[in-house]
């Protein structure tokens, strides 16, 4: 797998990063170094073995449905650029 | 399925639906926040919904149960394996950048819900997957020129998306299918089915075919929040591809919405980038593993769903499919019913569900009242329906006895008392009327021997002479003796 220089502008943009155009050029040389070595994992074959989930034996914890958090509102708004009456404010997104 | 005639020929919709369904539990799906509706901007959410760095998912056991059994009321297949996956994609409301929701391996499989249609019949509508995932926050576009204010409490709030297959060819079928679902919904308990508070909120896919040809390119209109919404929808939404197929275009494929006001749908501008979701398993989160015997003990707690209830009420009570299928929708309905059938003395089955049906849901309608808040409950209406079926009251007098119930309270007996509205069925009283109204006409008696009609006549001077509180009935039989 390799990608272009397309599809660098593309993953920025999807991740919200600004990528000026000079960056992307370098970007993809290095992000195709990164791809070429995890690549290295595909030389195994690993035919019928499951996909590993984790490197103890554990299972996913449950938690019982009680309502234990919350009611911190301004704690939550701290660190908003912008709050108003307990909203974060932002600027406008209309549909 | 119904064919839409266009001047090139037929056209079959093709509907399939996506219903978001909010899960009642008290807390959210991932968070130990509370999931109350119309609580202060904000106040439930934790650092976790609010996705402050370094927090970390813990699955909530109760929503996970309330999907499986979901699953099982859908008579779906439940995967006993897993996984939670993140669907990347930017949006003032969803603070994390990744919505938390399952993709390739959903926590229940196929399934079938049987819809009602109008004329009594049914159609199996094949299910294709149920999966938990997390709500977003809301936004609030109309407060401010300038700006959205945005508010987390719903913000990881677990949702069930329940996704049909493309399997609706109308309106009314789509409409069959939410109210179906909403209703299978609330007999579990795993949603209120509250379209105006958003807990049920659906999508829309539809695409036009040719009768039995291959499918056509699909549109989704999101968020459609009534079942009366949904079906206007899909009428529009056909129309517009209607319009394009017959001159010659071709539909693209898009993410649209639907403006009520205008009654048409248009696309949705936000969603043209966002199309690459990206999903990969949460690394947060292991898969998830369910035991067979929790399944089990859940299927073993189910209550009595619609589909099983309207077979005992038509077999049990021998009602028509129309009558079961009105009373079974909501469970406190048919729990009415089946109080007011099975209380007191022995209860005719079809006068209750009609009494019901016609009377009692009619008058919640016009009053706005509720079982909970309604003057007459089940016991009161069923006094009211013997004293009916001894003949101590007419019919029409049991209307009237019903309004003044519904107005004061009271109990039916206290009210044929009060009114002295007792229907009169002793035979020598009734006797006397009849006869004194016989020998006051005998040019009406002759005309009875040429027409017997003429007896509604007769029943009618004596209705009069008794102040309407004879037994018709019986007035219809002694004349008819008297009268040879």
């Amino acid at each position: 797998m390799s990608v272009d220089i397309d599809t660098v502008r593309r993953i920025a943009k999807l991740a919200r990063i600004r990528v000026e155009d000079a960056q992307a050029e370098s970007l993809v040389g290095e992000l195709n170094n990164i791809l070429a070595w995890v690549e290295q994992l595909g030389e195994l074959d690993t035919e019928g073995v499951a996909p590993m989930t984790s490197v103890v034996e554990q299972k996913l914890h449950l938690r019982a449905d009680a309502v234990t958090d919350g009611g911190y509102p301004e704690d939550i708004v701290a660190n908003a650029p912008q709050s108003a009456h307990g909203f974060f404010v932002v600027p406008k997104v209309v549909e | 399925m119904s064919l839409i005639e266009g001047e090139t020929g037929s056209w079959e919709m093709v509907i399939g639906l996506e219903v978001h369904a909010q899960v009642i539990s008290e807390s959210k799906l991932f968070s130990g926040a509370s999931t109350r509706f119309g609580a202060a901007p904000n106040s439930q959410v934790s650092l976790v919904d609010a996705a402050m760095p370094g927090m970390l998912p813990v699955l909530n056991r109760a929503c996970v149960a309330q999907a499986i059994r979901t699953g099982l009321g859908l008579k779906a297949q439940i995967n006993l394996t897993s996984v939670f996956e993140r669907k990347n994609y930017f949006y003032p409301d969803l603070p994390q950048g990744y919505q938390i929701s399952q993709y390739e391996k959903p926590i229940v499989g196929n399934g079938t819900l049987t819809i009602d249609l109008p004329d009594g019949s049914t159609k199996d509508v094949g299910i294709e997957r149920l999966h938990l995932e997390q709500d977003a926050g809301k936004s609030l576009h109309d407060q401010d020129p300038l700006h959205t204010y945005v508010d987390l409490n719903r913000s990881g709030v677990a949702l069930m998306e329940i996704v049909s297959k493309p399997e609706m060819g109308s309106a009314e079928e789509a409409g069959a299918y939410v109210r179906k679902l909403r209703s299978l919904l609330r007999y579990l308990g795993t949603c209120d089915g509250n379209m105006e508070e958003g807990s049920l909120r659906c999508d829309v896919n539809l695409s036009l075919r040719r009768p039995g040809g291959p499918l056509g390119t699909r549109t989704e209109t999101k968020n459609v929040n009534s079942i009366r919404f949904v079906q206007q929808a899909i009428e529009a939404e056909a129309r517009r591809q209607l319009e394009i197929l017959e001159s010659g275009g071709t539909v693209v494929q898009e993410t649209r919405l639907f403006d009520p006001k205008r009654g048409e749908t248009r696309p949705m501008r936000s969603k043209e980038e966002a199309h690459d979701y990206r999903y990969f398993p949460d690394p947060d989160l292991l898969p998830l593993e369910l035991e067979p015997a929790w399944v089990e003990e859940l299927g073993a707690g189910l209550p009595e769903l619609p589909d099983d209830k309207k077979a005992r009420f038509l077999a049990d009570y021998g009602l028509s499919t129309y009558d079961a299928s009105v009373l079974v929708a909501e469970q406190e309905n048919a729990a009415f019913y089946e109080a007011l059938v099975k209380g007191g003395k022995k209860r005719d089955p079809k006068l209750a569900a009609n009494w019901t049906i016609t009377n009692y849901f009619g008058a919640l309608n016009a009053s706005g009242e509720t079982l909970e808040t309604a003057p007459v409950d089940a016991d009161k209406l069923g006094g009211l329906l013997d004293l009916l079926a001894d003949d101590t009251i007419s019919g029409r007098q049991a209307k009237e006895v019903f309004e003044a119930m519904w107005e004061s309270g009271k109990d039916a007996l206290t009210i044929v008392e009060e009114k002295g509205l007792k229907q009169v069925s002793d035979a020598g009283e009734l006797g006397a009327a009849v006869d004194k109204v016989i020998a006051d006409n005998p040019a009406q008696v002759e005309k009875y021997r040429e027409n017997p009609n003429v007896i509604g006549w007769f029943v009618g001077q004596v209705m009069k002479a008794t102040q309407g509180k004879a037994n018709p009935g019986m007035v219809n039989k002694l004349l008819k003796d008297k009268l040879g």
